[in-house]
Formats: structure tokens, sequence, C-alpha cells
């Protein structure tokens, strides 16, 4: 059995009474990239700070590469690489000063800080940049350097907090290769709230939702979630719902007006046809029919909302 | 590792046009000290040949420019100490050193050791003026030494307390005023003891003029030395364990 990079027990943590992680549990192994999705405040951000050791959790156990984080941070922390929600970056220092300096903080050799800091500023695409000071750098180059910081001394474990925030298409699409790049060779977590760069660039995915981990599954076992469809119906005058009751594999319909449907069905067996022929019998007569792909985005809603309301109930 | 930290720290000090400015100012306003009092010693040259025994070069000169250093470095050691932990808490990259493979203490003595290249490079500089009078005198190398060493226990002591200010502070400006008010209550503590029937033991020996003094004076007692030292030992490790308390709470 290999060792897990990330073994996550039972986290909690609570900033006085309002609790920001609940009971999360996950583990990640190498070739794993792990997508942290949720909402704002659903406490991402915390979560990947305790990993990180930058917060320590009321309760629960953390294991990096199978040292304990409380016991032996120092070990723990040399296989971490982190990019918070906002990159750490000295901006009175150039480029590649500020990767020497993070090269020597994670004790790297002379020798090993030159050939890291090129490689890292390959991988980032920073070369250009490489003399002039961070602060002047545009937002996406500082986001760009806290990318090469994270993974400039080759960590066990990258962590990457939204790190396309700020990127235009070019660049994201260049980190996201960079991520996949890495990910068969590291173990990846990165956090977003955008649900398309799960899509492209992960492996796994969890989803958080109010502190509490709401699903955890493969990228493919995702997709085929997703494939749940949707039927949009437009007729001239309103048909009664019952008519489609006889129908085993319509989970529900929805009015968006008075003749607009939406009827979610099951993906294994597509009702459109039934649908139609009903409606063609009923004389309420079909104007619009067609199936309606289901995003990530949709999934990511109900999943989140449904939480909310069995809260509420 | 600690060394990594420390000469960052002096590095993006004199990135700054904070550090130039600061031993801009203090070189003048101590050169100026410094004339004021060669201006003295020559006028009561002649005065002082005719005493046995006479206070010397050292006496007149170096003891009352050390003096006046110190009150001087009380003002721009929390300036210099402000920044080191809260700056790098606002913006964010105190994250970077926390989530390095880095001990709480090796952040907090580079960060000391950083701010205390700076301050010795001052001590440096004001040391210099007085050995510019061996072109035509003599200095008394004991005392010139002993000063040196009281100027260098003290600036270490500002530095452990503005730094620990630093780790509380959420602001940089806070920092400095909350370390200037602690270093000039220290500073001031002593005063009391002038008063008659009102002198205190306690007060006394918490004061750091008086410690300042007694090695500046030339008088080596353990009790002057260890109290420097344990000021300094005691501010950094409030400082660390208030770096650790860090991420137990927000």
């Amino acid at each position: 059995m290999t060792t897990l990079l990330i073994e996550a027990k039972n986290l909690s943590r609570y900033y006085d009474n309002h609790c920001a992680v609940d009971d999360v549990s996950f583990s990640l192994e190498k070739g794993e990239v792990l997508g942290f999705l949720g909402p704002n405040g659903a406490g991402k951000t915390t979560t990947m700070q305790m990993l990180c050791g930058n917060l320590a959790p009321s309760a629960g156990e953390i294991r990096i590469n199978g040292f304990d984080l409380l016991d032996q941070p120092k070990l723990a922390k040399q296989c971490l690489g982190y990019l918070p929600d906002i990159p750490p970056l000295y901006k009175e220092l150039t480029v590649t000063e500020f990767l020497e300096y993070c090269g020597r903080l994670h004790g790297l050799s002379f020798r090993q800080i030159t050939a890291a800091v090129n490689l890292a500023k390959a991988r980032c695409g920073l070369h250009d940049v490489a003399e002039r000071l961070i602060i002047n750098l545009s937002k996406g180059y500082q986001q760009r350097v806290g990318i090469a910081q994270a993974i400039l001394h080759t960590p066990e474990i990258i962590i990457l907090d939204e790190p396309t925030v700020g990127l235009d298409p070019i660049q994201i699409k260049e980190i996201r290769s960079l991520i996949k790049e890495l990910g068969s060779e590291h173990g990846i977590i990165l956090s977003t709230h955008i649900l398309s760069e799960v899509q492209e660039s992960c492996s796994h995915v969890q989803i958080i939702n109010q502190g509490k981990l709401i699903l955890k599954e493969t990228i493919n076992g995702l997709n085929q979630r997703m494939n749940t469809g949707t039927i949009k119906v437009v007729t001239r005058s309103a048909i009664n719902h019952h008519s489609f009751s006889d129908i085993s594999s319509i989970n529900s319909i929805e009015n968006t007006s008075d003749t607009h449907y939406l009827i979610h069905h099951d993906s294994n067996n597509s009702p459109i046809e039934l649908v139609a022929k009903i409606i063609v019998d009923s004389g309420c007569g079909l104007l619009e029919l067609s199936p309606v792909k289901q995003s990530m985005e949709d999934i990511f809603i109900s999943l989140t909302s449904k939480q909310t309301e069995e809260e509420t109930a | 590792m600690i060394f990594s930290i420390a000469s960052r720290e002096l590095r993006t000090l004199f990135l700054s046009p904070l550090a130039w400015s600061i031993l801009a100012v203090l070189q003048f306003i101590l050169a100026y000290l410094f004339l004021t009092q060669i201006e003295t010693f020559t006028s009561f040259q002649a005065q002082l040949a005719t005493i046995d025994n006479a206070p010397g070069i050292t006496d007149i000169i170096v003891l009352p420019l050390f003096g006046n250093a110190s009150i001087i470095l009380l003002l721009v050691t929390p300036l210099l100490t402000m920044r080191l932990v809260s700056e790098e808490r606002r913006n964010k990259t105190l994250s970077l050193l926390l989530s390095a493979p880095l001990s709480g203490t090796e952040i907090i003595l580079g960060k000391f050791f950083g701010i205390l290249g700076m301050l010795m490079l001052i001590v440096a500089l004001i040391s210099l003026m007085p050995i510019s009078l061996i072109v035509g005198g003599e200095l008394d190398w004991g005392k010139f030494a002993c000063n040196i060493l009281a100027l260098s226990l003290l600036v270490a002591a500002f530095a452990s307390i503005g730094l620990y200010m630093s780790c509380i502070a959420s602001h940089p400006t806070i920092a400095a005023i909350c370390s200037f008010g602690l270093l000039l209550l220290l500073w001031i503590l002593d005063w009391t003891a002038g008063i008659k029937g009102q002198e205190s033991e306690v007060f006394h020996y918490l004061s750091i003029l008086k410690h300042f003094q007694n090695i500046q004076s030339g008088l080596l007692n353990t009790v002057d030395i260890s109290y420097f030292l344990l000021f300094i030992g005691t501010f950094l490790i409030l400082s660390i364990r208030r770096l650790e308390n860090d991420r137990l709470q927000k």
C-alpha cells in the first residue's frame, strides 16, 4: 500500500462560536489532483490553511506524507508547497531574488537553488520578468510568481488556493496544463469556485459547503451525475402535470412560466419520446422540445441548496 | 535558516529609503552633538590641566555622546522594528514563513538578528566618531569598549521589545507607539527614586537607564549584563509564543 500524501481526519475549526469547518475527513494519493469546490465562505481556505500549518485545527488530525503536522511540523512542511489565496510576495524584491529566498527557506543548497529557480521560472513563464520588481508586475504575473514559489522545491504535495484568479484565458490554459503535468508526479489540491476548472484539471472533486463535506467523487463519477437530464418543453396551452405521472423516469416537473416546463429525468432512459407523444395526444400544441445539457453549475447548486434545505427543515 | 531570514530583513530595510534616512539623520544629529562636546572640552582644557586626576577626553566626549545616542535610539528603534511581523501579517506574507519548514523560534530569531544587524551598523557608525579623536589625543580604550558594549546591549533590548510589540499589534504604527511607550516607561521608571522617601528597589532594578549607565561608566557587573540578557530573552520568548499563538486563534 502506498502511503497517503495527505490524511485528514475529522478536522474541525471554530472561530469563536462560528464553525468554519465541521468534521471534514479526506485523503490524497500520489497522482491525484483534488479539486476543492465550494461557494464563498464555505471553509475552503480555512481547510487549506490547516493543511499547511498556518492554522491549528480545533479538533482532528492531519498527516502529511506520513508525518503528523503537530508532532513533526518541519518534516511535514518540507513536503508542502502552498499558494495562499493572496500570494505571499515580498514586493520590493525581484522575481529571481524572491524565488531564491523561498528556496533558502526550504533548505535547498546553493546549487539546488539555481536549478530550482530556473525550472520554476520556465514552468511558470517568468523568464521575461525575472529581473523586475514584483511590485511592478501585473496581477497575473504576481499570481504566477506565487505558483512558482509553491512548486519551487518540488514538494510531494502542492496546495493551491484559487490558482487561476486574475489570470487571462491563455494563462489559465497554461496553468491548467502545468497542473496536469505536475499532477502526474505530485499530489495536488486546488480550491476554486469555478466548476469548469475542476472539470478541466482535476481527477477528484470534493464539494464543501458551510464547513461540511457534501460530496467526494472522481471526475468520472461527477460527470455521470451530470447526465441526469432536463428537457425544456414549450406548449401552446397549459398541460396537466398528472398526464406525465406514468413515466417512471421523470423525477420532477418545473413550471418556468404558464406554458414553459422543465422536466428533470434520469439519464439512462430518456423520456423525450413519451413526453412528445403525450403532449401531442393531449392536443395542447407542442411548440418546442429540447434537451438541456446540465452543467456542473446545476449540480453544484442543487447539492448546496439541498443541504441548506435539509438544515432549515 | 535564521541567517536567510535575517539577511532578507536587512536587505529589505536598505531597499526602502527608511534605513538610509534614519542613518543619515542619526549621523547628522550625533555628529553635531559630538562637535559640541569637543567644543566644551577644548574650552575647559586649560582648567582641566591644572586639576589632578581630571576627567579625560573619554569622560567628557564619549560618555555624553553615547548617552545622547541611547536616547535618540530609543526614539528610532520602534520605527525600525514596527514592521517586522505586523506588516508581514497585513500583507499576508507571513504564511510564506509559516508554511515553510521553519520553527517559530527560527522566524523570530531571524527577524531579531536582521534588525540587530541594522542597529549594530548604527552603533559602529557612532563609534567611529570618538575613534577619530586618536589623531590628536588618547582614548581610554577600556571605557570606550564598555560604552560600545552598553549601547549594543541597550539597542538589542530595544529591538526585542519592538519585535514583541510588532508581533502583538495588527498595524505597524500601533506597534511603534506601544514599543515607544514601554521603552520610555522603563527609561523613566528610575526617576521616582529621586524623590526622597519614595525610593523603590524594584523600580530601581527595572529601570533600563540605571543598568546602561553602570556599564557605560566602565563598571562591568554581572547584574547589569544579566539584566539585559534576561530582558532580551524574555521578550524574544514572548514573541515566539505570540507567533505560535497566531495559529490557534484569529
